[in-house]
């Protein structure tokens, strides 16, 4: 055996005591500090064994690389009740499984509307009274290939986006977007909310059907990373994303369907979130590529249900380790403020999860002040994801960091040493059922569900084989 | 009337070595009692709560700072000045862009950068994943840290086959390359001789002395006291000594090791035998070569002529103020030489305390003790091997150092145990030159030693240093003979003439 570091130049990384450190430097010997924490609290036993498994490093290079691998593609628009095993009465809803009791405000008001919606309650207060006696069944989406923005409720008859991945062949589903201030997603189900449900379940759905019939499947893999270099993170920021999403259905649409064409793209439009959910769709096709990789400590799904923050990981199947969700810091519309404001809420954290959203923050540098800080705050933000995440997005690429990848695949072990959660960007639901959007942030998940996750990993360790 | 200052800084980190630094600063305030600038692990908070602090919750990851001084404007000023070092401490970490956005683990520095090796000094329970960092990129690690579990030596000392690199420790803290100095590590002019090393300090003697001699010391690779045990196997041992056979620019392997186990002793003797570079093997112990006489070896098996190694004689003793008294002193007021374990291990056959017999016999002339105050474990440990006679203590020993620094930064405790040593006594201590060590040991210790020589306790000093050394071989040589001792650059040499001090003072 040869070691390379006997005949080459010494360079050291340093990690710890800094007196030993300046030893080298009075030797002017080239090192790299590390800038050395204790993990969180009370996790070096199972980090020790996490780290000793001899799977773990194989598990996420296939993790992180099936992830980054995804080709995701909008294949169609159709009807929740043709794809998705999504009997009447069932619901679906973003974060963990949650019960009525649980539920909070926003989660409680998308209930409501959509029960409104379906038919199943003739107003308000009986549709209350129905899910409040269990006559509802409430499903995770995450447990359906989906995912849904805020409340993520899904009905049978709203229309969804659906997503291949082109590489892998697994399909993922997300809603259509309503647009901003008082929508369904936010916890509001007054007339006008219905109305546009109506509205989008008639017209916009069946004429983006057809449009996509007529076009073919849109590479929704380029269209991230071309919106990425113009601006977007995907998860606050839509708007490069959805025009050209615009762009590209346009003409599409206007041969579809001439008569409807006018209003259907004054709707895209008039919403700069409207690529979110197909980019939500994207993201949920990319990270079930990776999942069930056994010994892998890859994060594959972060999840709020308003109440809940959860995540999934890769090695441990569809288990979810919780811990309560926080309410997001951040910049409120109106007269609004933080009183006002829901614990997190949504599935859209998937655009994290797959490397964009707040770990693409440096992307998007025309939204900082959603997060009151400034340019050289995204970038920080995105270079500490580096910390915690397996590896660099090969085709989502930040032109101000000299077009490096996003930082993308959350390694729970990561996480655990270096007390970096993950930064996740978000709006904010009112806290009150049919308020709606009251701003938009930045919120931190509880370490709990990390230190949670970890000590399931170190429980279903292999011993890494130390006394033979 | 004393005050308290109690603050906690939630989230603030630094490590142990650099906040004893502060501490010890702050201490030096005028009016300040006493202060902890300290991690509040539950060591630390039991330390500081024994000096009866009153300490608000705090947490590992928290900074506890606990000031004691005589009065509020002496307190307010030690919190200033406490500031204005601890913003000192923030953002040194690294050289160049990396300042800007340092890493936070070996992982993330290793991502993209052409370093060579890491080496990790963080608490122990913690050094395993900054290591393992260290393998999965490919890079040979040295393990400064102590207090590793033996089943995570052994998976790290494994995977690192796996990957062709080599970790060097657990709890190793000395290790060159390509003329780098890690840990606490000499100035050594470049040369022929690769050492393999099981003891710290074992390998700065035995590659000082050869640098004295004239002959460079190309590499040391520090293995870990653990790693000839039968558990560890001697893994790192192993490959050390075939990435010395495969460098071409080393022409002798010097192998420092404690004995073996005895299965160990076997695979490495046939790993030694397959070598086309010569080995010289130093196993310490009874009966064994000591390091100098390893030393001497090596030199002889590359056709260099042994000098005489260099000594600096005392001084003239002053005269006797007082003869050692008849009736004589209190046994137990001698408490501080307790002996300590050896760090490194060489712990059977210590020669116990069997001289202190004739107390209380109202009568006849107190036979003196020979007293080792050392801070290197394994000149310590040859030490007491060669005197024959006395108490020794390991002052880098583990029970030592627990939430202080290691006395080759911080004389102190050498310092109270030697300002306790009895008339008619004689001291053995060491002195250990080199990077990471105090950059003026004999700036303290000399007054010390001034003192005891002046009471009548002759002093040795095992000098261990090279040339090239940043604080000045022959400074420091120069500084601790003028306090009066008898300083000697071979410690096998220096117990030797302890042991005849104490024998010709009978």
């Amino acid at each position: 055996m040869t070691l390379p570091m006997l005949s080459g130049e010494p360079q050291v990384i340093t990690v710890g005591a800094e007196l030993l450190g300046e030893a080298l430097d009075a030797q002017a010997v080239p090192r790299v500090g590390v800038d050395w924490r204790p993990p969180m609290p009370g996790t070096a036993g199972d980090l020790a064994r996490v780290l000793a498994d001899p799977r773990r490093v194989r598990a996420n290079e296939t993790a992180v690389g099936r992830l980054t691998a995804a080709r995701p593609q909008l294949v169609g628009v159709r009807p929740a009740h043709e794809v998705l095993d999504l009997p009447r009465g069932t619901f679906l809803h973003a974060g963990p499984p949650i019960d009525w009791e649980r539920a909070s405000g926003p989660m409680r008001g998308a209930l409501i509307g959509a029960m409104l919606l379906e038919g199943l309650a003739a107003d308000a207060e009986e549709a209350a009274d129905r899910l409040a006696a269990g006559q509802a069944r409430l499903e995770p989406c995450h447990h359906h290939r989906t995912v849904g923005p805020m409340a993520g409720v899904v009905s049978p008859s709203m229309w969804m986006f659906e997503v291949r991945d082109a590489e892998h062949g697994g399909t993922a589903y997300c809603s259509l977007n309503e647009g901003l201030g008082k929508v369904l997603r936010y916890g509001a189900y007054g007339p006008e909310v219905l109305e546009r449900l109506g509205w989008m379940g008639e017209v916009l759905g069946p004429v983006l059907r057809t449009t996509l019939e007529r076009t073919g499947p849109l590479d929704l893999r380029s269209l991230v990373a071309q919106a990425l270099q113009m601006g977007d993170e995907l998860h606050n920021r839509n708007r490069a994303a959805t025009s050209l999403l615009a762009r590209e259905l346009a003409p599409g649409i206007v041969d579809a369907a001439p008569g409807h064409a006018a209003e259907v793209l004054r709707f895209v439009n008039g919403n700069d979130h409207f690529f979110l959910n197909a980019g939500m769709a994207a993201c949920k096709v990319s990270t079930d590529a990776a999942r069930d990789i056994p010994g892998s400590t890859m994060v594959v799904a972060m999840a709020r249900n308003g109440t809940d923050f959860g995540v999934q990981v890769s090695g441990l199947g569809g288990r979810w380790f919780t811990g309560p969700a926080g309410v997001p810091d951040g910049l409120y519309l109106g007269a609004y403020g933080p009183a006002d404001a829901n614990p997190d809420i949504g599935d859209s954290t998937i655009t994290e999860t797959a490397g964009l959203g707040g770990f693409a923050m440096a992307a998007a540098p025309a939204i900082v002040r959603f997060i009151g800080g400034d340019v050289s705050d995204a970038m920080a933000a995105t270079r500490s994801m580096y910390e915690i995440t397996l590896a660099e997005h090969p085709a989502y690429q930040i032109p101000g960091l000299d077009f490096r990848g996003t930082p993308v695949g959350v390694d729970v072990a990561l996480v655990a040493r270096t007390g970096l959660l993950p930064i996740v960007n978000t709006g904010i639901a009112g806290r009150i059922a049919g308020t709606g959007q009251v701003g938009a942030g930045l919120v931190s998940p509880p370490a709990s569900a990390f230190t949670a996750a970890l000590a399931a990993l170190a429980e279903a360790a292999e011993p890494g084989g130390g006394i033979g | 009337m004393s005050t308290d200052l109690v603050r906690v800084r939630t989230g603030v980190y630094h490590d142990s070595v650099s906040l004893m630094r502060v501490s010890q600063a702050v201490t030096g305030l005028p009016g300040v009692e006493v202060a902890v600038v300290a991690m509040a692990t539950e060591l630390n908070r039991g330390i500081a709560a024994e000096l009866g602090f009153d300490l608000p919750e705090a947490g590992p990851a928290d900074l506890l700072i606990a000031i004691r001084s005589g009065g509020p404007a002496a307190l307010e000023a030690a919190a200033a000045e406490l500031d204005r070092l601890l913003a000192g401490l923030a953002g040194r970490t690294g050289g160049g862009t990396a300042a800007e956005h340092p890493p936070r683990t070996v992982r993330t520095a290793a991502r993209g950068r052409a370093a060579t090796l890491a080496l990790v000094s963080v608490p122990g329970e913690h050094a395993f994943a900054e290591a393992m960092d260290a393998i999965e990129a490919g890079l040979s690690v040295m393990i400064f840290s102590d207090n590793v579990p033996v089943e995570q030596e052994v998976l790290l000392k494994r995977r690192a086959a796996e990957r062709d690199v080599l970790v060097m420790g657990p709890d190793c803290g000395t290790t060159v390359i390509a003329g780098a100095g890690l840990g606490f590590a000499n100035v050594l002019r470049p040369g022929p001789v690769g050492l393999v090393a099981a003891s710290g300090t074992g390998a700065q003697q035995v590659s000082c002395l050869l640098d004295l001699a004239g002959v460079g010391v190309g590499h040391v690779l520090g293995v870990g006291g653990r790693d000839l045990s039968e558990e560890v196997g001697g893994l790192s041992t192993l490959r050390a000594l075939e990435a010395l056979d495969a460098d071409p620019a080393t022409e002798l392997i010097v192998l420092i090791s404690k004995p073996p186990a005895p299965e160990v002793a076997r695979t490495v003797r046939e790993a030694v035998a397959k070598l086309g570079t010569p080995v010289v093997t130093a196993l310490l112990g009874p009966g064994q070569d000591d390091l100098t006489a390893a030393a001497e070896n090596a030199l002889r098996a590359l056709g260099v002529a042994v000098p005489t190694w260099r000594s600096w004689p005392a001084p003239a003793p002053p005269p006797p103020d007082d003869r050692p008294r008849a009736g004589g002193r209190d046994t137990g007021g001698a408490g501080a030489g307790r002996t300590g374990t050896d760090m490194e291990g060489a712990g059977a056959g210590r020669t116990g305390t069997g001289t202190e017999g004739a107390d209380g016999s109202g009568g006849g002339t107190r036979a003196g003790t020979l007293r080792g105050l050392y801070s290197g474990g394994t000149l310590c440990a040859e030490a007491r091997l060669i005197a024959g006679t006395g108490e020794f203590t390991d002052f880098g020993d583990d029970a030592y150092t627990r939430g202080r620094a290691h006395p080759m930064i911080d004389p102190t405790l050498r310092l109270e145990a030697l300002a306790e040593v009895p008339p008619g006594d004689v001291v053995l201590l060491d002195v250990v030159l080199g990077h990471g060590a105090d950059p003026d040991p004999s700036a303290r210790l000399a007054p010390g030693i001034a003192a005891a020589v002046a009471r009548g306790v002759p002093v040795v000093v095992a000098l261990v240093g090279s040339e090239g050394d940043p604080q000045g071989l022959n400074a420091q040589a120069e500084a601790v003979r003028a306090a009066g001792a008898a300083v000697f650059t071979s410690n096998a040499q220096a117990a030797r003439h302890a042991a005849g001090l104490l024998a010709s003072a009978r």
